[in-house]
């Protein structure tokens, strides 16, 4: 038995929803093929399993909010509407990407959604969101600054200054923390003496708390409520997205840290089953919907990836450029 | 009108928060306090505490609350009290301030001024006094200047504040207290040229921030010896200024580099490396360079004064290589 749908869920919204898990899953399952067949180098973070972290959060915000994420940010980034054509061809280092092919995976950028990266330095973003969200202030614009951050980034200075001067200072930042229980491949319980990390936000005086992050509408429902809050002025907020990486911690990674039966346990949670079989069960989903989603999502894909394909890569004489700003640009 | 460095620094703050409602200064004890060196003194009952912001002591993250302040349309004005302790805000100057333009294939800039205190001098010993200037000038992305006089101090703040990517300002702790003519509405200067602070046909004494003085007085002691000393003062330390540089080398075929940074990996040793590639065959004798004794700057007096280049070793240096060119 699952929980009821909310009812501002309606047929197209849940379809919505479930299609852009379905969209993150299978991009980075082709980004992990063009990662073997050599198109794709660097390293690759894949989000698989922590879907419903990215579509049910994004959901909270809006056009004028900021977004400042971490190294393994595909699906912030296809959640914020930046296109998968553009983001494959990064990552396929073309010109045609959203960085212009200069950051790859880990450094995704489109200054035009207000999506500040792609940072791969954990805990360096926290940061970076307290001071958007300072701007943002200073300049009395009703925006909230999400910043999505690791477990990994819990043991970071970083962490702590941060977290203290947004909430020092009552700035609008939505710290979302997805827990996926491993810092790369150190478990929760070895790298911190508290574990739980809601309860440690709270303790820099802001209001914190723990949500399924594997429940796409646990998450989008506990940002809803988190956004609204901090647009309003009542300070930041945190929430912990309690979730599992299903892959390895980046593509080439024997998993000597954890047990398979730990995987599959958690694979039982997978969000888009669990969404999926909520629709079913509420009548919201058919077997022809789900082919349907499939094939238009696989067009995407096959699309992202020829357009990355065809793409170009930066001239050398480029090579240099926007190391600085250009003095015509100023 | 008489000014000291300190009180230049203080009316270039003061100048950039009065003329753009986008800049704010913030830093530890930048506003009740005053500034560690007084230079805010004033200005937070001027403007206020949302632009005049004390800091926790989390350098981190209010060096990089100031670059997400610019990408979000500000002008922040960052003080760390040293350089030493700038080393905590490392991965935010390096790793994000100096980077995102490249990675982000040019969407964004960081219009960021960050000031700080360096160099040695007041007995502070080894976690307060080091010269590490030539760590930022490596690093492609960010402007690095160090104001060595007070109409500097007076002018390149603003310039900075107008330059749309990150600038490291070094104030040298020694210079606050130096006093000098400030012509009375002295205002912005230009931040791409190195200067000519005293010319003069036989050495190049090339030198920035802290140092200048030392170099100056060099050059008053060895005309008295009959050498006439160019001094050119660095002023930007990245990009460097290698036209003035080199042009005063090619004029005098000696260079005497005065960095008060440790000799190996240092700014005169890039300086040295730029002569030697570019105006070899121009030098009458190799390069010389004054710098720091290779030590953390220890906190007695005399072995401090031993450790920092100094006036009489620069003349020293001058003197013998003078010496050895001519046989």
């Amino acid at each position: 038995m699952t929980a009821p749908l909310p009812a501002f869920l309606d047929r197209d919204g849940a379809l919505s929803r479930l299609r852009e898990m379905m969209l993150i899953r299978r991009f980075e399952e082709r980004s992990a093929e063009a990662y073997s067949a050599g198109k794709i180098r660097g390293f690759l973070h894949l989000y698989i399993g922590e879907e419903a972290c990215s579509v049910g959060a994004m959901r909270a915000l809006r056009p004028e909010d900021a977004i400042v994420s971490h190294y393994r940010e595909h699906g912030h980034a296809l959640s914020r509407g930046i296109a998968a054509r553009a983001i494959m061809a990064e990552m396929f280092a073309k010109v045609e990407g959203c960085s212009h092919g200069r950051g790859g995976s880990m450094h995704l950028f489109d200054a035009s959604r207000r999506f500040y990266g792609g940072n791969a330095i954990v805990g360096g973003t926290l940061p970076l969101a307290v001071g958007l969200a300072l701007a943002d202030r200073m300049q009395k614009r009703r925006a909230v600054t999400a910043c999505f951050l690791g477990d990994g980034a819990a043991a970071e200075g970083e962490f702590h200054e941060s977290l203290n001067l947004a909430a020092l200072w009552d700035l609008p930042v939505l710290f979302l923390c997805e827990n996926n229980l491993y810092a790369m491949g150190t478990a929760l319980l070895r790298h911190q003496a508290q574990p739980d990390l809601s309860l440690k936000a709270t303790t820099y005086g802001l209001i914190a708390r723990a949500v399924d992050g594997m429940d796409v509408i646990a998450v989008e429902e506990a940002a809803r409520e988190a956004a609204t809050a901090v647009r309003e002025g009542l300070g930041p907020r945190f929430l912990e997205l309690r979730t599992y990486r299903f892959r390895a911690h980046s593509m080439y990674d024997p998993e000597l840290y954890r047990d398979k039966k730990e995987v599959e346990e958690w694979k039982k949670r997978d969000p888009i089953a669990l969404f999926s079989a909520r629709l079913r069960e509420a009548g919201l989903l058919q077997p022809r919907d789900l082919e349907g989603l499939e094939r238009e999502i696989e067009a995407e894909v096959a699309d992202a990836v020829a357009f990355a394909d065809a793409g170009t890569l930066e001239p050398v004489e480029d090579l240099e450029r926007d190391v600085t700003t250009p003095k015509e640009g100023r | 009108m008489r000014t000291t460095y300190r009180e230049a620094v203080r009316l270039a703050l003061r100048e950039a928060l009065q003329r753009d409602p986008r800049v704010f200064l913030m830093g530890e004890d930048v506003g009740l306090y005053g500034g560690c060196y007084a230079c805010s003194k004033g200005l937070l009952a001027e403007f206020g505490p949302a632009r005049v912001r004390d800091t926790p002591l989390s350098e981190s993250a209010f060096v990089g609350a100031g670059i997400g302040a610019a990408l979000g349309g500000m002008r922040p004005i960052v003080e760390v009290m040293t350089v030493n302790f700038s080393l905590l805000a490392l991965d935010q100057i390096v790793n994000t301030a100096a980077a995102v333009r490249h990675m982000s294939g040019g969407q964004v800039s960081v219009p960021l001024v960050i000031r700080m205190a360096t160099g040695a001098g007041r007995q502070v010993a080894a976690q307060h006094s080091h010269s590490l200037e030539n760590w930022f000038a490596h690093i492609p992305g960010i402007r690095v200047l160090a104001p060595a006089t007070v109409a500097d101090a007076r002018g390149m703040l603003w310039t900075a504040l107008e330059d749309p990517d990150p600038v490291v300002i070094f104030e040298h702790a020694m210079l606050y207290a130096a006093e000098d003519d400030l012509p009375e509405g002295a205002g912005a200067v230009e931040i791409d040229h190195a200067a000519v602070r005293r010319p003069g046909k036989d050495v190049s004494l090339i030198t920035y921030g802290g140092s200048l003085r030392k170099a100056l007085d060099a050059a008053t002691q060895l005309a008295a010896l009959g050498v006439e000393a160019e001094v050119v003062d660095l002023r930007t330390l990245r990009p460097l200024d290698d036209e003035t540089v080199l042009g005063s080398v090619t004029r005098t075929r000696r260079a005497v580099i005065v960095d008060e940074g440790w000799k190996s990996g240092s700014l005169s040793a890039e300086i040295s490396a730029r002569i030697c590639e570019k105006i070899f065959y121009e030098l009458d004798a190799p390069v010389q360079r004054v710098c720091t004794a290779e030590v953390p700057i220890p906190y007695p007096k005399h072995l401090e004064e031993a450790a920092l280049p100094q006036t009489a070793r620069i003349v020293e240096t001058v003197r013998t290589l003078l010496g050895s060119a001519h046989g």
